[in-house]
């Protein structure tokens, strides 16, 4: 009902140029302003989560790259937010005694994970669909069996247990873990990792969307529907594939370096098989290859299981009067029904692109 | 001499509980082109139902083959309809879909019968009751219980029954039919719903005797343990060539002794650098050797070009 209405109001945005610039004004304050209207209501649990969900906005975008764009279905995408992290957390914590700065850590996180991410990328090009998801989720289990078992002969990874004490991350002589002093505000740890999380996020969809309709970009779009047609016209399928497996994983790596300076802490159970298909499921639920759509389900997939979290004990509480069921096992029930409904009512996903929206319809007639 | 024996004969009845398993994925993509992610669930929630059904009836004082064939029925009764409602509920609506969707609702599915088994069977560990007779048969210096040689000759019996079915029945030549082409098969008379529901049901049982067999096996089951034994199974079926039923049945006790003769051999063979918990890596990374060589599987006939 509300799908016409929805392109026309983006029309309106693109040809009035001052409309436009009100509503990015408007969204701005309401994004500068989220921290701290969450912090005072809702308290510091919830701007945990509003912090993660940046993180894995930015893993469902680097996924979509992959999944979305180019069409190749990886289940192991997980595995380069763990190098990302361990990186991280090898050369900035009291584990080998190194402490190297962010600057330098974060961009050789991507470096890796991109260079991870070819390496998958380089044996699996000619693999296609189902065959690519086994291959790549294999990849993801071995990196963090890896992980967890790199404890001996020598101690690299700290096996099972995981590296702990992990610094901070300090952004030119202030380190984000206390309060900061800014003009006279006072701003918060968890407030700080927020801006920092959404200058980069930001930064993400701002090179996604430049991504999406540059040449690369077309090309990528082009090899999913059609690989043949691509190498046909031109099209570099081997070097422009292995790109997308590149770019896709040092989004990956960025993320995991933030996410281990964030919590201060990484082990092998972070990045399990689950890890993999929920970022996977935030980029189908979400509208596969459309960036708003991503960035939705990013956010619904992070809050989803944090509401039924905090609802199941206390609505149980208020209708039998006690707590009959488990609310850990109820709020996963509940998450796997959500999964399964709205991908029943809305197969191509709650936001799918136009495009898709229209081969979609004109599919199921 | 007598490890490496001991090592073949874990692997042998490791792999063929991996077959059983893999035959119901591989069933289903082959008629349907999916990936029934929810499969590995289904055998949990035989292994459950068995094990709950011969609890009950362990001091009934009759003989304990009869108690865990009466465990095997329930199990088999509870899985072919949770796998029949599967089908109907996550799976039929979404046959016109894009590809990815039903993959959603399975790992969906997949959480949400993980979840129901915690809510009715708790986070503990339930132990199989120690009914059935066990003797040890001395083979070459290893040792085979009669537990594992009934493994392998069961397994094997169901899998040569399912080939027959296949292959020599009207409803096995339906359902090759409806994996060869759906519409076709449809105007040739093939109700391809019907067949699709039935393809289900046949997994599921699988999955049940499976279930039964594993716990059986490893004396305990658990709310978790359908999840990395349907990954293994999954490989297997892959391993195989997916979509075709010898091909799962190879793969599936290829993958079986792999991984009991790597977890033997590993350490010797790295000088001691790696050792047997890198089982899984082994076996995952024969899987993508396997892929990268010959990526149709062992005796898949064609390239996967599907996206």
């Amino acid at each position: 009902m509300n799908a016409p209405t929805r392109p026309i109001f983006f029309d309106a945005l693109r040809r009035n140029k001052s409309t436009a610039i009100a509503a990015t004004v408007a969204l701005g304050i309401v994004l500068a302003a989220l921290p701290f209207l969450i912090g005072s209501h809702l308290g510091n649990s919830w701007l945990r989560i509003l912090d993660f969900a940046l993180l894995y906005i930015m893993l469902a975008l680097g996924l979509n790259i992959v999944v979305g764009f180019a069409g190749l279905l990886d289940l192991g995408y997980i595995a380069f937010y763990a190098v990302g992290a361990y990186l991280y957390a090898l050369l900035a914590s009291p584990h080998f005694g190194l402490h190297l700065p962010v600057w330098l850590i974060i961009p050789a996180g991507a470096a890796l994970s991109g260079i991870f991410g070819v390496l998958l990328g380089a044996p699996t090009l000619r693999l296609r669909g189902d065959y690519l998801a086994i291959v790549t989720l294999g990849f993801g289990e071995i990196v963090r069996i890896f992980l967890n078992n790199l404890n001996a002969p020598i101690n690299i990874t700290n096996g099972p247990q995981g590296i702990s004490g992990i610094d901070p991350i300090r952004l030119g002589g202030v380190t984000l873990a206390k309060p900061i002093d800014f003009l006279g505000i006072t701003v918060p740890s968890l407030h700080a990792y927020y801006y920092l999380f959404l200058a980069l996020a930001l930064l993400i969809v701002f090179i996604t969307i430049r991504l999406e309709n540059s040449r690369i970009g077309r090309a990528w779009v082009a090899i999913r529907e059609d690989e043949i047609a691509a190498k046909a016209c031109g099209i570099d399928t081997r070097n422009i594939k292995l790109l997308a497996f590149a770019m896709g994983a040092s989004f990956g790596g960025v993320a995991g370096g933030l996410f281990a300076g964030f919590q201060a802490f990484v082990s092998p159970e972070s990045f399990s098989l689950m890890e993999s298909v929920m970022v996977l499921c935030m980029v189908v639920l979400g509208g596969m290859g459309n960036i708003p759509g991503v960035i939705l389900g990013g956010v619904l997939l992070t809050l989803l299981p944090e509401i039924f979290r905090h609802g199941a004990g206390p609505v149980q509480q208020a209708i039998f009067g006690k707590v009959l069921l488990d609310p850990e096992a109820l709020r996963m029930l509940l998450f796997g029904l959500a999964l399964i409904v709205v991908m029943l009512y809305r197969p191509a996903g709650l936001w799918p692109s136009t495009t898709r929206r229209r081969e979609f319809r004109g599919d199921a007639a | 001499m007598d490890i490496f024996v001991q090592q073949i004969i874990n692997g042998l009845v490791l792999g063929s509980i991996y077959a059983l398993v893999a035959l119901g994925y591989t069933m289903v993509y082959g008629i349907m082109g999916l990936i029934n992610f929810a499969h590995g669930e289904v055998v949990m929630i035989g292994a459950m139902v068995a094990i709950t059904v011969i609890k009950l009836l362990a001091d009934s004082g009759l003989p304990g083959v009869v108690i865990v064939l009466i465990g095997l029925f329930a199990a088999a009764v509870a899985c072919m309809a949770v796998g029949f409602t599967i089908e109907r509920v996550a799976y039929r609506p979404l046959r016109k879909a894009p590809k990815l969707a039903p993959l959603i609702t399975a790992i969906g599915v997949s959480i949400v019968l993980q979840n129901v088994a915690m809510l009715v069977w708790g986070r503990n560990y339930h132990s199989f009751p120690p009914i059935l007779p066990t003797s040890q048969h001395e083979i070459l210096g290893a040792t085979i219980t009669s537990l594992q040689v009934a493994i392998v000759l069961i397994a094997a019996l169901t899998m040569a029954g399912l080939m027959l079915l296949v292959h020599r029945t009207r409803l096995g030549r339906a359902m090759r039919a409806t994996s060869e082409n759906p519409a076709i098969a449809q105007l040739m008379g093939v109700d391809i719903d019907r067949i699709i529901s039935l393809t289900f049901v046949i997994g599921s049982a699988l999955a049940a005797l499976a279930g039964l067999m594993v716990s059986a096996n490893y004396s305990i089951a658990h709310y978790y343990m359908g999840f990395i034994l349907g990954l293994k199974a999954f490989t297997a079926a892959v391993l195989g060539g997916i979509g075709n039923l010898a091909g799962a049945m190879l793969g599936g006790i290829l993958l079986g002794l792999i991984e009991s003769l790597g977890a033997g051999y590993i350490g010797d063979l790295t000088g001691g650098f790696l050792g047997s918990h890198y089982q899984d890596v082994f076996a995952f990374f024969v899987l993508i050797c396997v892929l990268v060589f010959r990526p149709s599987g062992l005796v898949g006939e064609k390239v996967a070009e599907r996206a």
